[in-house]
């Protein structure tokens, strides 16, 4: 028989998400990652300004936060001066793909040794769901109510197919939170990125699609059934680019 | 050993990080601070060090924030507008009280300006420009072997009192070649150890960075505790050079660039029988305030050089003890004083107050 228990690597605090978000499951497979690999010792956690802002309080190990869209460069500074540690980002997608653009891609496009993890659930979560550059068209946010017309504010941004055409030496894999098989091959996923790091192959990139309740506007459940529906079909899950040597 | 070199500022101060035991420089290429990327670029790896030229002067100065929350010394070069760029996280480094070294090789402003000299970012940097109640310690180099010997400084100041440091030079400090004699190699084991570093929760608490206290109340403790450490660094850390301070009627105050010319002047002056003197504040926060005091006996107006429309005068009139006359003789956009021009203004007020 197998006990669901919290792992070690995760605190006892008090998970400070809203109920149906995708942030705690991103979590916990990092979680469960590190208690797996045994990185308790060596892994620095990095994540900035955003709901990801918090995730520090569900872990145990070296934390630090970062300014808004920044954590790529603070990686790049702490791993390359500590080679020897695992260094991972936990970013949000406003983070990542809008004001943190431009850190992300030339750490993909060095190809730095370490891994982000970008948590997608198409809206700005923690400044209350307007419209990021990932807000399916149609989709309406708090700034764009009427729903995203491309005509005014552009097309849904893919990141995980960007940084597979800059990145030439990554593990670059999208994934899914909405439904026990997607959560499971997410778990491989994260699990890969890692090892990409430890095993100094290059960049790991790690987009996962994620529910977001209250920016949604909808109910957990319905909000699962939307990403089933609408979010999946426009962002494609697999592996866009798998590290030579990791298999 | 100490055998005198010919350098420029730029190369001097980066010779002298690394010989504070800096092993991590960051920089996106800009003039007139360029020469500090490329010295850095082909020093570092001699030394095992780390030098990565980023994409943007924002980036650099999170690289630093990375490097130095794994507790290494590291240091950033840019001028003006790309030091602009890096008052975000200059405020971050300063919340988090993360240690880290800020050369800026100015250049005039305001907007993209010039790559002329400048005093003009003084505000920028004794004032703020990031956001919240903080401080950077700022040193003001005036000679090349001052921006060695306070490049040097400046790794202790950052360790000691965990605060980001700048030093503040200008086109000219950081281009012109001058022989400099370099400090001693420091021995990286004798750095100061860092307990609060981020470097793998290995046999200990785990350690956090954070910018964003939880509480509220966190946030008033955390600048609490910021307060008393910046009244700390003004009671201990001010410099300053004085220049005839005894018997002088009119004293001079300007740094950098612009006390090196009036220091020409004043020698002339004095042999022409003019009691002027220099308070060259080295430290332009903490203001040396000290350097003031008990001046009032003998001194009659106070001479601000400098080259901008008039930024530390503030500090000089908001310093200066009772109501003695401030005048302000300066102008920005990468204007220098002559000699002959800081000659006149000096002739002009001691015909005034003679």
């Amino acid at each position: 028989m197998k006990t669901f228990i919290r792992p070690s690597s995760m605190s006892e605090n008090h998970v400070p998400y809203c109920p149906g978000c995708g942030h705690g499951i991103a979590l916990r497979l990092i979680g469960e990652a590190i208690d797996e690999l045994n990185l308790l010792e060596t892994v620095i956690g990095i994540a900035p300004v955003g709901c990801a802002i918090r995730a520090w309080r569900l872990f145990k190990f070296d934390f630090t936060q970062a300014p808004h869209g920044r954590s790529p460069a603070v990686a790049t500074g702490l791993k390359r001066t500590l080679p020897e540690n695992t260094v991972f980002c936990y970013q949000g997608d406003g983070d990542s793909a809008a004001i943190g653009l431009g850190e992300l891609m030339h750490a993909a496009l060095r190809c730095e040794n370490f891994t982000v993890f970008m948590n997608n659930n198409a809206v700005y979560g923690a400044t209350g769901g307007q419209l990021a550059p990932t807000t399916l068209i149609d989709q309406p946010t708090v700034s764009y109510p009427s729903g995203r017309d491309p005509n005014v504010i552009g097309y849904p941004i893919k990141m995980t197919e960007i940084i597979a055409s800059v990145s030439k030496k990554a593990y670059i894999a999208r994934v899914a939170l909405n439904s026990v098989r997607n959560i499971r091959e997410a778990k491989k996923a994260v699990l890969k990125a890692f090892k990409t790091q430890q095993r100094r192959l290059g960049f790991s990139f790690v987009e996962m699609l994620s529910a977001c309740p209250t920016g949604w506007n909808m109910k957990p459940l319905d909000a699962l059934k939307w990403m089933e529906e609408k979010m999946i079909p426009e962002y494609p899950l697999g592996e866009y680019a798998v590290t030579e040597g990791l298999e | 050993m100490n055998e005198k070199v010919l350098m420029t500022g730029n190369e001097a101060a980066a010779e002298a990080a690394i010989r504070a035991g800096c092993r991590f420089c960051s920089a996106y290429p800009i003039t007139p601070s360029s020469e500090f990327l490329e010295y850095m670029a082909h020093r570092l790896p001699q030394v095992e060090g780390i030098f990565i030229q980023s994409e943007s002067e924002i980036s650099a100065i999170n690289m630093l924030f990375g490097a130095s929350a794994a507790g290494k010394r590291a240091i950033v070069a840019s001028s003006a507008c790309g030091v602009a760029l890096m008052q975000e996280t200059i405020s971050y480094l300063a919340s988090t009280q993360l240690p880290g070294v800020i050369v800026n090789i100015s250049r005039a402003g305001p907007g993209l300006g010039r790559i002329t000299p400048t005093q003009a970012d003084y505000w920028q940097m004794t004032k703020g420009g990031g956001n919240g109640d903080y401080q950077l310690v700022v040193l003001g180099p005036a000679s090349v072997q001052e921006m060695a010997e306070l490049t040097y400084l400046a790794f202790d100041l950052a360790d000691k009192y965990r605060n980001p440091v700048a030093i503040l030079a200008d086109g000219m400090l950081g281009q012109m070649m001058e022989p400099v004699v370099l400090p001693k190699f420091r021995d990286l084991n004798s750095l100061p150890q860092k307990p609060w570093a981020v470097t793998g929760a290995k046999g200990r608490e785990r350690n956090l960075v954070l910018v964003a206290p939880y509480t509220d109340e966190e946030m008033i403790t955390l600048n609490e505790e910021l307060d008393r450490k910046y009244r700390v660094l003004e009671a201990a850390e001010q410099r300053w050079e004085p220049t005839f301070l005894d018997d002088a009627e009119l004293v001079i105050v300007a740094f950098g660039t612009a006390a090196r010319i009036a220091g020409d002047v004043i020698e002339r002056a004095r042999n022409e029988g003019i009691k002027v003197g220099m308070i060259r504040p080295i430290s332009l926060w903490p203001f040396p305030k000290d350097a003031f005091k008990n001046l009032e006996a003998h001194v009659r107006t106070y001479l601000v050089l400098e080259m901008s429309n008039g930024q530390i005068v503030d500090d000089v009139r908001l310093t200066r003890p009772g109501d003695t006359p401030v005048h302000h003789y300066g102008k920005g956009g990468g204007w220098k004083p002559t000699s002959k021009g800081v000659y006149e203004q000096i002739l002009q007020l001691w015909r005034c107050i003679a």
